[in-house]
């Protein structure tokens, strides 16, 4: 098993890519692709936990894999630290997770002669999204960007079966995605020109020799390829008011797509944010105005999504909107620049994919049951459906930021970093937008217990994989609220090698 | 050996009774609380510690009062899930066991935070043990109520932040000084959950309107927790002898005046807690032994009173003293253990209140408190009045009311024969509660004495002489006391009707021109934002229905974006 261990970053790709490929070979019909996906996914979350071990052994150096033994100038490296280690960690989880729901909820809205190409494409996703996180060159960065991209695009316009509007919600997506991904090309196009290199350190000190001999002083190019990417990555990770496509895109999507995209797609959109910003222009390049621009658009991204939020009428539009203003607090976070504000985004990374997983998965066993997910359809199932009502319950305190839930970590992270800077305004911010979510939390919750409801016909719980799904997010959160010691070292020595880059 | 707060076995525990049916929830009912009451007694001295947050937060840790709060509300649990057995409610003792868990939890801490943390939670347990007896009346009780506890939770948070600002520690410290604005927010968070008037009258509201199981628990826990952070925190804060007083002759005042039993019976808790409070107040070791011993006592013949006030409504359905009476005919045994909670509450001799309650008067007289003595033995002659002759006359006795209600079932009646024996078990030997005591050899006689002696003649005589003037005032004024169907004020009045009729009556007329503005704050704005925050589609005319960015807009609005990036870094 040892002789593995040199693989493991590649390993980590490739096991969903073949997975991926094998399951569109699987019958169409019975459990059997399921299974496979489980099984693959499973496998994943072993692969990630032992990197994340090999990481921790010596967490000073990065582990380096050269695809093919070509030098890293001129093959593929793919790079392995705390930080991507842990992003890694993160989206298998949810991935398996996910993958575990997905039973009940895929044959119930995906027609039974495709569930193989489901699963399959499913697969693919999850592997870009893996293979981003892995890899330091920057044109396979770009590479499986579009693989989660197209992947996902599909994944979300299969909801066209049980609404139509899944159609024009992907195809939004498409288009501005497409967008996204081509400024994310054309800056490092511009980047390639100026240093002849697609790996990432490699740039990076190629940047810093130019720094060193003065040509980089004023230099456009640089300054273009930067607002390029930034746009790009901002598109990606859906920063407001960039956002546009995902309130209608995790809306229309089926549930457990719901579920997966809503909680890794802009994580790793977030990541390559770090990467970016921190690891490749850090010290090389004031990005500071970029930083307080993106300041601006996290906090205004909180305030406005979060009302937008408790205006809503559907819960997985309600969740959607949600989930732009979370990822506010995470560009907020971020964008401090400081050792608590960037620890508290990468922790926020993991604790709103740990909550929004489990709110979308109990929103979606409300669509299987009641057959969609308004608000109306939430009257009085507090009685109806406990278990599901419950994990619903807990993650939206989790939203919240109530003590004892993941979500109160990172938000002591973020004001106790924006109060370090001495910005106070960002902290009253982000407690604006805890009330805010308060509002739109207790809507949700006031109609599922308070509200009586004139229909008589019993509604079953939601299927048992459903609930353990659910239920292993629900306590994730509850985990990691309690013991905050778990994610909090690793955040803040991941946000330590982020920011040594940028001083 | 114990490890964790022994609190948790009951909160963890409660999830998996909500999970059980049947002979399991009958057994892990009365098996959890059985098993805190070990590991209460299990735990050692020795200091339990984690890392949060950068805080090392104190989990384990015995204080001085420690040993009797925790004790007590073990045992009140295991007899309060024993009532409550036959019942089978579902969502109220899982969340009473929550309640029952943090508020053991909070005797054990050792910090600030720790405290704060379990205080909250036993806020959420006991809205969700009001909510869960059904009614209409619970439901908007429960919404007042978790409003009051949330508003008290913020200002004491403000106190903590505001003293770790000043002092850079979370350690328990005696605040008594009141010296800064912190001690002074802190104080008045306990006070409210102590329900010292002006800020009482969510207890009067709420816990009668709780199932008759609930009501029971509901009793012990709040307002003794409270007793027990004022004594950690603000012994010997003189301010409390005189809110102990109010409290005390507050309490008597509504409870003489109040119709329905279960009401009476939540005043008295306000009069018997003020007799704490004010011993907390005084602040010798011989007070707070007396305020620590009086919430043991207290615990139990307020549950054993309620328990017998719940056997009556759940046998009859009916709360008010105008529809009850005679029922001695045929609950004989809630009779008897009703009798004794009576007497136990009026400190009769040979009961618990008799050894108690006076080392807390005895401590006022001790320290030359003349003006305090006097005000807390007219409240012991009133307790005798309201809770001590009053609740059993109208309930058992009186005039016939023709209800023929059996005793209730038989796990009822032992947890009521089980704390009707506690009464009596401390009213003659009181010793081994003595012991437990935050400040076991602080005797009368030197340190090796006994703690206290309650069977002096001088004592005994003294307690003949008050309890036979209020029983001989009672009955010559029972035409006076006659209960009539009223409703009684209390200072939630202010806020629910009077502001709003000073509005009407006496303001009105002056600021008549103001009326559209007025209107516009109270009818149309919240309109206005209800419409705002409810986008009802079939509600709203359609040109006003907001229309989503196109994919054009959106572009454009993506490459304004690009130039604002590159205009902001040319600058």
């Amino acid at each position: 098993m040892d002789a593995l261990i040199p693989h493991l970053p590649v390993l980590l790709v490739l096991t969903p890519l073949f997975g991926g490929l094998l399951a569109a070979l699987m019958p169409r019909r019975g459990p059997a692709p399921w299974m496979w996906s489980l099984l693959v996914t499973a496998f994943e979350v072993v692969l990630a936990l032992w990197m994340v071990k090999q990481v921790q052994r010596s967490p000073q150096e990065t582990i380096t894999y050269l695809i093919g033994w070509w030098p890293a100038e001129y093959g593929i490296a793919y790079v392995i630290d705390a930080l991507n280690a842990y992003v890694i960690l993160v989206v298998a989880l949810l991935a398996f997770v996910s993958t575990l729901y997905a039973k009940s909820s895929v044959e119930d809205e995906i027609p039974k002669d495709r569930h193989n190409f489901f699963y399959s494409i499913w697969l693919l996703a999850i592997c870009g999204m893996v293979g981003i996180c892995a890899t330091a060159d920057t044109f396979n960065i770009y590479v499986l960007l579009e693989i989660s991209s197209l992947t996902v695009y599909t994944l979300i316009a299969m909801g066209k079966y049980r609404d139509r509007r899944a159609l024009t919600a992907s195809l939004k997506y498409l288009v501005l995605g497409s967008i996204g991904a081509t400024f994310i090309l054309l800056g490092i196009g511009y980047l390639l020109m100026l240093t002849g290199t697609l790996n990432m350190p490699d740039m990076h000190e190629q940047l810093m020799l130019m720094k060193a001999k003065g040509t980089l002083e004023g230099n456009r190019t640089v300054l273009v390829g930067f607002a390029f990417i930034t746009v790009g990555l901002g598109l990606k990770m859906a920063m407001w008011p960039l956002h546009l496509w995902l309130p209608n895109a995790y809306t229309f999507a089926p549930s457990a797509v719901s579920a997966l995209v809503a909680s890794t797609a802009t994580k790793v959109g977030v990541y390559m944010a770090f990467r970016f910003i921190f690891t490749l222009f850090g010290t090389v390049y004031d990005s500071s105005a970029t930083l307080a621009l993106m300041a601006f658009c996290g906090t205004l991204g909180i305030i406005v999504s979060s009302i937008r939020a408790a205006q809503a009428n559907n819960v997985k539009k309600i969740l959607a909107y949600s989930s732009v203003g979370q990822l506010g607090y995470i560009v907020v976070g971020f964008s401090m620049a400081n050792e608590s504000g960037v620890a508290a985004s990468v922790i926020h990374i993991l604790n709103h994919a740990v909550t929004k997983g489990a709110m979308f998965m109990a929103c979606g066993a409300v669509v299987l049951r009641m057959g969609n997910a308004d608000l109306k359809s939430f009257y009085g199932l507090g009685r109806r459906m406990p278990a599901t009502m419950a994990a619903f319950t807990v993650g939206g305190l989790g939203l919240i930021g109530m003590p004892l839930t993941s979500g109160f970590i990172s938000k002591f992270y973020l004001v106790s970093g924006a109060l370090h800077d001495g910005q106070w305004w960002l902290a009253l911010v982000v407690l604006a937008g805890s009330l805010i979510s308060i509002v739109y939390v207790w809507r949700v919750i006031e109609v599922i217990y308070f509200k009586k409801t004139d229909k008589r016909a019993p509604v079953a719980e939601a299927p048992f994989t459903m609930l353990i799904a659910m239920w292993i997010l629900v306590s994730a959160s509850v985990v990691l609220g309690v013991d905050a010691e778990l994610t909090g070292r690793l955040a803040e020595f991941a946000a330590r090698a982020l920011i040594g880059g940028a001083s | 050996m114990i490890e964790f707060p022994p609190g948790l076995i009951l909160i963890v525990g409660a999830f998996a009774l909500a999970a059980t049916r049947g002979l399991g929830f009958r057994v892990l009912a009365l098996l959890l609380p059985a098993l805190t009451l070990a590991a209460v007694w299990l735990t050692t001295d020795q200091v339990v510690q984690i890392g949060w947050l950068g805080q090392a937060l104190t989990l384990v840790q015995k204080n001085a009062p420690t040993m009797v709060f925790a004790t007590i509300f073990a045992v009140m649990t295991l007899v309060g899930a024993l009532f409550a057995l036959n019942m089978e409610r579902r969502v109220e003792l899982p969340a009473a066991f929550v309640y029952a868990g943090s508020a053991i939890n909070v005797t054990f801490a050792g910090d600030l935070l720790t405290m704060f943390i379990f205080w909250e939670l036993m806020a959420v347990g006991s809205t969700v043990v009001i909510w869960s007896a059904g009614t209409a009346e619970a439901e908007a009780s429960g919404r007042r109520y978790v409003n009051v506890h949330l508003v008290g939770g913020a200002v004491m948070m403000a106190g903590l932040a505001l003293h770790f600002a000043n002092t850079g520690s979370l350690a328990l410290t005696n605040l008594s000084n009141l010296d800064d604005t912190a001690s002074v927010l802190i104080l008045l968070g306990v006070l409210i959950n102590a329900a010292a008037p002006p800020f009482g009258s969510w207890l009067p509201d709420a816990y009668p309107a709780a199932s008759a199981s609930g009501t029971v628990f509901l009793s012990a826990f709040t307002t003794k927790t409270a007793v027990y952070v004022l004594m950690v925190l603000f012994a010997g804060t003189k301010i409390l002898i005189w809110i102990g007083c109010g409290m005390a002759i507050y309490g008597i005042v509504y409870a003489i005046l109040e119709n329905d039993m279960r009401r009476i019976l939540a005043y008295s808790i306000v009069n018997q807690v003020g007799f704490m409070v004010c011993g907390i107040g005084i602040g010798t070791q011989m007070a707070l032994n007396g305020a620590a011993a009086h919430a043991f006592a207290h615990i139990i013949y307020k549950a054993l009173l309620l328990m017998s006030a719940g056997s009556v409504l759940y046998m009859t359905g009916k709360r008010k003293c105008t529809e009850l009476g005679g029922l001695y005919r045929t609950m004989p045994l809630t009779m008897i253990c009703g009798t004794i909670g009576a007497l136990a509450i009026s400190s009769f001799p040979a009961t618990s209140g008799f050894t108690t309650k006076s080392m807390i008067t005895d401590a006022a007289a001790h320290e030359h408190l003349q003006t305090a003595w006097l005000m807390l033995e007219a409240a012991s002659a009133g307790v005798f009045l309201h809770a001590g002759i009053k609740f059993p006359w109208f309930v058992f006795f009186q005039r016939d009311s023709g209800l023929r209600p059996p005793d209730p079932p038989l796990n009822m009646k032992a947890a009521m024969v089980l704390f009707a024996a506690a009464c009596l078990g401390i009213g003659l030997y009181p010793a081994p509660l003595y012991a437990i005591l935050p400040f076991p050899h602080a005797g009368h006689d030197g340190p090796d004495g006994p703690l206290y002696h309650a069977y002096t003649a001088e004592h005994l005589i003294y307690q003949f002489q008050l309890l036979l003037f209020a029983g001989f005032a009672f009955f010559a004024l029972l035409k006076v006391l006659k209960r009539t169907e009223t409703i009684t004020l209390d200072t939630d009045w202010t806020y629910r009707t009077m502001f709003p009729r000073i509005w009407i009556v006496v303001l009105g007329p002056f600021f008549g021109w103001l009326a559209p503005a007025h209107h516009f704050v109270i009818s149309t704005l919240p309109t206005l934002i209800r419409k705002f925050f409810t986008d009802d589609p079939f509600g709203v005319p359609p040109h006003l229905i907001r229309r989503r960015l196109g994919v054009g807009p959106t572009v454009a609005l993506i490459t304004l974006f690009l130039a604002a990036l590159l205009v902001i870094n040319l600058l």
